[in-house]
C-alpha cells in the first residue's frame, strides 16, 4: 500500500500573512513525478513549499509526505526530503566538502557512503576543481550547485525546490536539469518553482499554476491546453491567460 | 556637475547615512523608537555626570603650572582616549574597506576618486571624533562646572586627537595593505585595534603588579619612579594636558597639527583608497583552500552540528580577536596570581570578578554566533532534528568553548587557593549560562556576518547581558569577602535575569 501513497499530499492549506497568501490549498503530488509549480509573484509558490518542508506553520490544513503527517511528525517527514532554496543558504567558511559532510551527520547518513557520494555530486556538478576551497568567494551558481548536492547528498525521496535555476549559466543550467532529471527516472519525485516556463514545459511530468494562493489548474501540458481550449498554444500564453482570468475574477 | 559640487553632494550624502546609521544603531531600526531612544540618551547623559563626577571631579581645580605627577596622570588619561580613539578608527576604516555596499557604485561612477575618498576619510574623522565628543562631554562638564569654563578648551583636546587618531588609522590600515595584502589585513587590524585599545590599560596594570602588587594604574603614574623619569613641565609631551586645562597656545598648536596630519593623509592616501578597496574586494573573491584529505566521520546528528559550531568558530575573524582581547585582559589578573604563589597578597582576590566577567562577555558573543548567528537557517531548519536538539547541541558548543578557555585559569587558582578555584569556577558556569540564556530569549536569526549589528537588535538583551556579567562578577568578588553580600548581590542579579525572561519575546 505504501507505494500507492501519494508522495505529497496537501489539504486545506491555508497561510495569512497581511494578507491571504495560501488559501486552503489543495495539491497531490504522485511518486516518481516531476511536478512544477507555476505562478505570478506572490501567488503563494514559495509560501506553500516552505510549509510542505517544515519551514513555515500552516494556519490551517494538513501535509502528508509519503504518508507521514509532517505537522504533527515533523522529524520524520524532514528525514526523507530536502529543500533548496533560491537563495543558497551555505556557510562561507566551509568547504563544499565539509558542507557535505555537515549535511550528510544531520541526516545520519553513513559516512562511508556519504563520502563517496559527496565527491560524485560535487564532481557530476563541475565543481571537482573547487572541492577543498572554501565557499566564500563562490558565484552565485557555484553556491546554488553546493546546496543542490547538499539537498541531494541523503538522497531524499522528495526533491523540493524553490527557482533553482535562478542565477545559473546556461552549463549550470543544464547540469542541474540533468540531475534532476535523473533523479525522477530512478523513482524520486520532484516538486519545483519556476518562473522559467520552457523549463517546466520541457522537464515536468505535470504543471500546477497558481495564482492568488489557490489552484487554478494542473495536469500535463495537454491536458492544461485541453482543460482550457487553447489548442496548440505555449505554455506561456496558456499562464497568461489562467493568470489574466483569475486576476479579472479577483 | 563641477568637483566642489560633487565634493558638497557627496559630503552630504555622506552624512546622512552616518546619521541614519546611527539613528538605527540607536532605535534598533524602529521608527518608533525615536522619542524613547532620545529620552534614553539624554537620560543616560544625565546619569553619566554622577561616574564622571566620581572619577574626575576632584581635578576640576587644577592650575597651571602643573606638577609632575598631576601632568602624568592628565596626560596618561588622554593618551589612552587617543588609543581608544585609534583602535575605534582602526576598525571603521576596515568596515569601510570590506563592506562594499557602495564602492562598487561609486568606483564606476564618473566623479573624481581621489576628491571621494577624501570625504570619505572626512567622515570617518568627524564619526570618531563625534563619538568621542558625545563620550568625553559628560567629563568636560563636571569639570567646567567646578572648575570654570576655561576646560571647555577640553573639548579642542577631544577634536585634536580623534583628527589625529583617525589619520593614523587610515595609515595604519592602507599600510598593513602594502605589507602583508588584503587576505590578512581584516584579521591583523581587527587584532592591532584590540591591542591599541587594551594595551595600554593593561601595560600600566601589569608594571603596577610588579612594582607594587597591585591592579591600581594609579599606583605606577604616581609613584616618584614616573615623576623622575618623566620629561620636564615645560616641554612638547605635556602640551595636550596644558591645552585640556585652559592653556590656548598648546591648543591651538594642537589643533593645528592634528588638522595638517589629517589633511596629509587625505593627499598621500586617498589616491591609494580606491586600489585597497579594489584589493579588498579581490580577496572576498579568492578561496582560501583546506588540504584535508576528507573522509566522511561518522556520529550522531548533534556531534555532526557541534563539529560544524567548532569548525565555523575556529575560522571567524572576529572570534579570534575577541577571545584574543579577552585573554589579554586576562593576562594582569594571571600575572597577579603567578606573584601571589611568592608572596600571599589578598589582591589575588581581585582575579575572580575579571574572569567571572570575561566568562559572561564571551559566552555573550558566543552564544549569539552559533545560535543566531546560523547562515544555512533553511537547511537546519529541514534537518530531521526536533528544535529542541539543534538547541542544545549549540549551547554545548557555547559551554564547550568557555569551559576550555576558562578551566586552565581556575585549575592555576586552585593551586593557589581552592576555596577561590571553586567560587570562580561556579561564577564562570552561572556568568556564561546567564548570558547564553539571554542571548537565547532574544534570538532572532541572521547572518554570522551581521554579528556587529546583534548589540542594535535588541538594547534590552545587551543591557541585560552586561548587567548579568557585571552582577555575576560582583557575586563573586563578594562571595571570597563578604559572603552575606554575595547573598544579595546574587539574589540581585538573578532577578534582572528573571525580569528579563520576563520581558523577553521567547517566554513560554
Amino acid at each position: 500500500m505504501k507505494s500507492e501513497q501519494a508522495a505529497l499530499r496537501v489539504q486545506g492549506l491555508t497561510k495569512r500573512f497581511d494578507r491571504l497568501a495560501v488559501d486552503s490549498l489543495d495539491l497531490t503530488v504522485r511518486p516518481g513525478e516531476f511536478y512544477a509549480l507555476v505562478g505570478p509573484n506572490g501567488a503563494g509558490k514559495t509560501t506553500t513549499l516552505r510549509m510542505v518542508a517544515g519551514l513555515l506553520k500552516p494556519d490551517a490544513g494538513s501535509v502528508a509526505i509519503f504518508g507521514v503527517d509532517a505537522l504533527s511528525d515533523a522529524v520524520a517527514a524532514k528525514q526523507i526530503m530536502a529543500w533548496v532554496s533560491d537563495e543558497p543558504m551555505i556557510y562561507d567558511k566551509l568547504t563544499p566538502l565539509e558542507y557535505l559532510e555537515f549535511v550528510a551527520g544531520l541526516w545520519g547518513v553513513d559516512p562511508r557512503i556519504s563520502t563517496a557520494a559527496a565527491r560524485d555530486l560535487l564532481v557530476s556538478l563541475g565543481l571537482e576543481a573547487h572541492l577543498n576551497e572554501r565557499c566564500e568567494g563562490f558565484s552565485k551558481g557555484m553556491r546554488q550547485k553546493v546546496a543542490l548536492a547538499g539537498a541531494l547528498v541523503h538522497d531524499p525521496r522528495l526533491i523540493i525546490l524553490d527557482e533553482p535555476l535562478t542565477g545559473l549559466d546556461a552549463v549550470s543550467a543544464r547540469h542541474v536539469k540533468g540531475i534532476l532529471s535523473e533523479r525522477v527516472r530512478q523513482g524520486h519525485t520532484v516538486i519545483m518553482t519556476t518562473h522559467i516556463l520552457e523549463v517546466a514545459e520541457r522537464m515536468a511530468d505535470r504543471i500546477g499554476v497558481i495564482a492568488a494562493g489557490r489552484l487554478v489548474a494542473e495536469g500535463t501540458l495537454a491536458e492544461l491546453r485541453e482543460q482550457n481550449g487553447h489548442g496548440n498554444t505555449s505554455l506561456e500564453d496558456l499562464f497568461i491567460a489562467l493568470v489574466d482570468v483569475k486576476a479579472e475574477a479577483a | 556637475m563641477s568637483a566642489a559640487t560633487t565634493l558638497t553632494w557627496f559630503a552630504r550624502h555622506e552624512l546622512k547615512l552616518a546619521w541614519r546609521e546611527w539613528l538605527a544603531m540607536m532605535t534598533g531600526g524602529r521608527r518608533g523608537r525615536r522619542r524613547a531612544a532620545a529620552f534614553g540618551l539624554v537620560a543616560f547623559a544625565m546619569l553619566m555626570h554622577l561616574p564622571a563626577y566620581a572619577v574626575i571631579g576632584r581635578f576640576a581645580n587644577l592650575q597651571l603650572p602643573l606638577d609632575k605627577t598631576s601632568l602624568i596622570v592628565l596626560t596618561s588619561t588622554i593618551l589612552l582616549a587617543w588609543a581608544l580613539m585609534l583602535s575605534q578608527a582602526i576598525e571603521s576604516v576596515t568596515r569601510v574597506f570590506y563592506a562594499r555596499a557602495d564602492l562598487d557604485l561609486i568606483m564606476s561612477s564618473p566623479a573624481r576618486l581621489t576628491n571621494i575618498f577624501s570625504v570619505r576619510i572626512a567622515a570617518i574623522a568627524l564619526m570618531v571624533t563625534g563619538m568621542a565628543l558625545l563620550f568625553s562631554t559628560p567629563f568636560v562638564d563636571v569639570l567646567v562646572l567646578n572648575g570654570g569654563a576655561r576646560w571647555l578648551a577640553g573639548f579642542g583636546v577631544v577634536v585634536a586627537i580623534g583628527f589625529s587618531a583617525a589619520a593614523l588609522a587610515i595609515a595604519i590600515t592602507i599600510v598593513l595593505f602594502r605589507l602583508i595584502g588584503p587576505a590578512r589585513t581584516r584579521l591583523i587590524a581587527q587584532i592591532v585595534a584590540a591591542i591599541i585599545g587594551a594595551g595600554f590599560v593593561i601595560a600600566l596594570q601589569i608594571a603596577a603588579i610588579l612594582s607594587y602588587g597591585t591592579l591600581s594604574r594609579f599606583a605606577v603614574l604616581t609613584s616618584d619612579a614616573a615623576a623622575a623619569f618623566a620629561p620636564d613641565a615645560d616641554s612638547l609631551v605635556w602640551w595636550p594636558a596644558r591645552a585640556a586645562i585652559g592653556d590656548i597656545g598648546p591648543l591651538l598648536w594642537l589643533l593645528a597639527a592634528s588638522l595638517v596630519l589629517l589633511g596629509g593623509v587625505m593627499a598621500i592616501f586617498s589616491p591609494r583608497f580606491a586600489d585597497t578597496a579594489i584589493g579588498a574586494s579581490a580577496q572576498a573573491i579568492t578561496s582560501r583552500r583546506s588540504n584535508r584529505a576528507l573522509a566522511f566521520r561518522g556520529g550522531s546528528r548533534q556531534q555532526a552540528l557541534r563539529r560544524k559550531e567548532f569548525l565555523l568558530l575556529k575560522r571567524d575573524p572576529w572570534l579570534i580577536s575577541q577571545t584574543l582581547m579577552q585573554l589579554l585582559y586576562l593576562v594582569p589578573p594571571a600575572l597577579l596570581l603567578w606573584r601571589s604563589f611568592s608572596d600571599s597578597s589578598a589582591a589575588i582576590v581581585l582575579i575572580t570578578p575579571v574572569v567571572v566577567m570575561a566568562a559572561g562577555q564571551l559566552a555573550g558573543g558566543l552564544a549569539w554566533l552559533t545560535i543566531c548567528g546560523e547562515d544555512a537557517a533553511d537547511l537546519v531548519a529541514t534537518a530531521p532534528l526536533s528544535p529542541s536538539a539543534v538547541l542544545r547541541a549549540k549551547i554545548e558548543v557555547v559551554l564547550i568553548v568557555i569551559g576550555a578557555i576558562f578551566a586552565p585559569l581556575v585549575a592555576a587558582l586552585g593551586l593557589a587557593s581552592p576555596p577561590q578555584a571553586i567560587v570562580t569556577a561556579c561564577g564562570v558556569a552561572i556568568g556564561a549560562a546567564s548570558a547564553t540564556a539571554i542571548q537565547l530569549w532574544f534570538r532572532v536569526q541572521a547572518r554570522r556576518s551581521q554579528f556587529r549589528r546583534r548589540q542594535t537588535s535588541s538594547r534590552l538583551a545587551t543591557i541585560a547581558e552586561a548587567f548579568s556579567s557585571i552582577g555575576w562578577a560582583a557575586t563573586s568578588a563578594l562571595a571570597l569577602s563578604l559572603p552575606a553580600g554575595a547573598a544579595v548581590s546574587g539574589l540581585m542579579t538573578a532577578a534582572i535575569v528573571a525580569i528579563t525572561w520576563k520581558l523577553s519575546p521567547r517566554r513560554g
